[in-house]
């Protein structure tokens, strides 16, 4: 099979996939206990007809599969319906601070990356040296420290005693500023340091195993120099198995962000969810549910077509 | 002045239980366009040797003394990058077990021309053909198609031939083949064996072929040695060994040469196993396993001699036979009492002329 069709096929593959989150963020959000209309209402008495005026402008009056359709089918075409907090658009509130989070993510996934991968790599090449305890160290405290503990250390350590960065975004620029992209920098190392250090890790085993196959010696053998051998022949091997661990990352990005925001009052999508979470703002939580959830199923799909671009037995 | 020359080899590997004496003072020589045979049970030192050639051995083995002469210049005197351009270049490998030695996730097509760009500094359409060509001269049909398939996309055999094109891609003088049949079954063995020997007369390239399997050798090689614990024990010209072995310890591989329709374990035939080359036993290495050792064989270590003279052997100049054992330097009291009996000229399902399967009885 060639490339190609393999990636057409594992795309069909996510459709189920993606019918299967919104059945789950619907019916989760609507097993949260409480009626919707008491906080749509601020618990206020209401008169018989009132009620079933706003139960009909919320759709809440029909039977729940019909709601359900309704959502999906509108959520297909970007339409989440409004706020109950605010009366706003939900679409709107979201893209205002998605592209905070977005920039945030894919910082945090970058550095992650970039640092891992050679580290891993370096670790591994140096194995069971001093440069390879040190490592392991490292990474034992990425991955034990909490996010919120990193990030108060952050800011306690960069943006108030050493004052390289304010202690508050500086929102008012918007998010393609450089006071801003240089702000993000400290959540997005906040959320990738367990990431970091994890992928660290895997890099350097699966970099140790792969030093030891055969085709390594025959790549030496053919007098190849000993930076081909680690970087074309063994790197390449090496990435496969972590490929698929990265992608999971990509959903520990995510959640990480909800709390990582709040510590940093940092003005995105995570942050939304945890104020409207209080107000059961449903229409705001499905829609960030629901995104949070295509996201990770795409980062799934990515990962697994990089896996059979890498691997080229994956694709029988 | 042989093409290749190895004198007083010692690869030693520092592990924690002790230092492992992987070749004791190992010498032999490769003349051109030769086939030499080395042969001996698991653990006797010959990928080690043939990895020592390439000065490919890795930690925590090192080659602690002795001298790699290829073609008058000293291997071990030569820094790394010397040695990069001998590697695959003229002194190639194939290994023995093709489908580990393959990676994975690179074209055979790649894997081939990546060696002819590095060392023939050909630009990526002419190292292809060059590939491609390589591909045709082992034998895989439809080459230029099959240049951009994976090496799972081959069968085991066909993997072997990719493996042997790699060698033979820049065109070396010495090709050393580690066991390249031992993964692989009989007729493929038999087609393989060939494809060397073709190749070996066609571009005029030396052979060093390692094996555990005397009949092989038998059929394939001009000279062999014959190792055990690290050390040469008999080295000879092939029909010299195979009509006439002056090492107990060869006559012991002869009785284990598998006959058609016989599918014995061969490598136990011997009886008891290689020793400990962390601690070997004194004197003669081979005494415990030995039905002739006598206790002078347990004091006193035999030294390879010539069989005729009794005078030391010098492999790197001399083709005499020339074995290590007691009964060569008189100093054993009791004769080596065996009859080897040469079976196979009018063996049917034996090919050629060459003597393919030999009995030894010990009376
Ligand atoms: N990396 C290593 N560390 C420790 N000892 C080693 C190492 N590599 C080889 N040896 C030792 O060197 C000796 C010779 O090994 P070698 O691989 O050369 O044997 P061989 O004759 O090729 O056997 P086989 O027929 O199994 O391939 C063995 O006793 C082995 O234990
Ligand atoms: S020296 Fe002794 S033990 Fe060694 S091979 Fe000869 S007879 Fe056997
Ligand atoms: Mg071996």
């Amino acid at each position: 099979m060639s490339l190609q069709r393999f990636v057409i096929k594992r795309a069909l593959i996510t459709i189920p996939l993606l019918l299967g989150i919104s059945l789950l963020t619907f019916g989760m959000v609507h097993a949260i206990p409480g009626d919707p209309i008491d906080f749509i209402t601020l618990f206020t008495e209401l008169d018989p007809e009132t009620e079933m005026e706003i139960r009909a402008e919320y759709g809440l009056d029909q039977p729940v599969y019909i709601q359900y359709i309704d959502w999906v089918t509108s959520a297909a075409t970007g339409d989440f319906g409004r706020s109950i907090i605010t009366r706003d658009p939900v679409i709107s509130e979201i893209m205002e601070r998605l592209p905070y989070t977005l920039v945030m993510g894919i910082m945090a996934f970058g550095v992650t990356l970039a640092t891992a991968i050679p580290t891993g790599v370096i670790a591994a090449y140096y194995r069971n040296t001093k440069i390879d305890q040190a490592s392991r160290v490292f990474a034992l405290l990425g991955i034990a420290i909490p996010n919120f503990l990193l990030g108060l250390l952050l800011l306690l350590v960069f943006a108030s005693w050493l004052d390289l960065f304010p202690i508050l975004p500086p929102t008012s620029q918007g998010i393609v500023s450089y006071d801003m992209l240089v702000y993000t920098l400290l959540p997005a190392i906040t959320i990738g340091t367990g990431s970091t250090a994890l992928l660290m890790r895997l890099m350097r085993s699966s970099m140790v195993e792969e030093l030891d196959k055969d085709y390594v010696r025959t790549a030496r053998a053919k007098g190849l120099p000993e930076r081909t051998v680690v970087q074309k022949h063994v790197l390449r091997n090496s990435l496969i198995s972590v490929v698929t661990v990265a992608a999971i990352q990509v959903a520990f990005i995510i959640s990480g962000s909800v709390v990582v925001e709040i510590v940093f009052s940092y003005p995105g999508i995570g942050r939304l969810l945890v104020n409207r979470v209080g107000n059961r703002d449903f229409p705001v939580i499905q829609a960030i549910v629901l995104l949070i959830g295509v996201a990770v199923i795409l980062a799934n799909f990515v990962a697994d077509v990089l896996y059979a671009y890498l691997d080229p037995r994956i694709r029988y | 002045m042989a093409m290749l020359e190895v004198e007083d080899l010692n690869v030693r590997f520092y592990t924690e239980d002790g230092v492992v004496k992987a070749t004791n003072d190992l010498s032999y020589r490769v003349e051109a366009g030769e086939r030499f045979g080395v042969v001996g049970e698991s653990g006797a030192g010959k990928s080690v040797t043939s990895l020592a050639l390439m000065r490919l051995i890795d930690e925590p083995g090192v080659i602690e003394s002795g001298e790699i002469r290829f073609k008058g210049r000293n291997l071990l005197e030569m820094d790394e990058k010397e040695m990069r351009e001998l590697r695959g270049n003229e002194i190639a490998m194939i290994f023995q077990d093709a489908e580990t030695a393959l990676n994975p996730s690179y074209t055979v097509g790649e894997q081939i021309s990546e060696a002819i760009r590095y060392h023939l500094g050909l630009d990526e359409a002419a190292a292809r053909e060059r590939a491609i060509e390589t591909l045709e001269s082992v034998g895989i049909p439809s080459a230029a198609q099959r240049y951009s398939d994976y090496p799972h996309e081959f069968s085991g055999g066909m993997q072997q031939r990719v493996v042997i094109a790699i060698a033979l891609s820049c065109d070396p003088d010495l090709i050393i083949a580690d066991e390249p049949t031992t993964a692989l079954d009989v007729t493929i063995e038999a087609q393989i064996l060939e494809l060397l020997e073709e190749i070996a007369t066609e571009f005029d390239t030396a052979i060093q072929l390692i094996t555990h399997d005397l009949g092989v050798v038998a059929e394939f090689c001009d000279r062999v040695m014959v190792m055990y614990a690290g050390h040469p024990v008999e080295m000879a010209p092939v029909e010299d060994v195979y009509y006439d072995p002056q090492h107990p310890y060869t006559v012991g591989l002869m009785s284990s040469i598998p006959r058609i329709g016989d599918d014995r374990d061969r490598l136990q035939t011997i009886p008891g196993r290689m020793p400990d080359l962390i601690e070997m036993p004194p004197g003669c290495n081979f005494h415990p396993r030995c039905p002739y050792a006598e206790e002078s064989c347990t004091r006193v270590e035999p030294p390879l001699v010539d069989v005729e003279t009794g005078e030391p052997a010098d492999p790197i100049n001399s083709d005499a036979q020339a074995a290590a054992c007691l009964a060569h330097t008189g100093e054993l009291s009791g004769e080596l009492d065996y009859e080897v009996t040469v079976r196979g000229e009018d063996d049917p399902a034996v090919p050629g002329d060459a003597p393919s399967s030999a009995g030894v009885s010990d009376r």
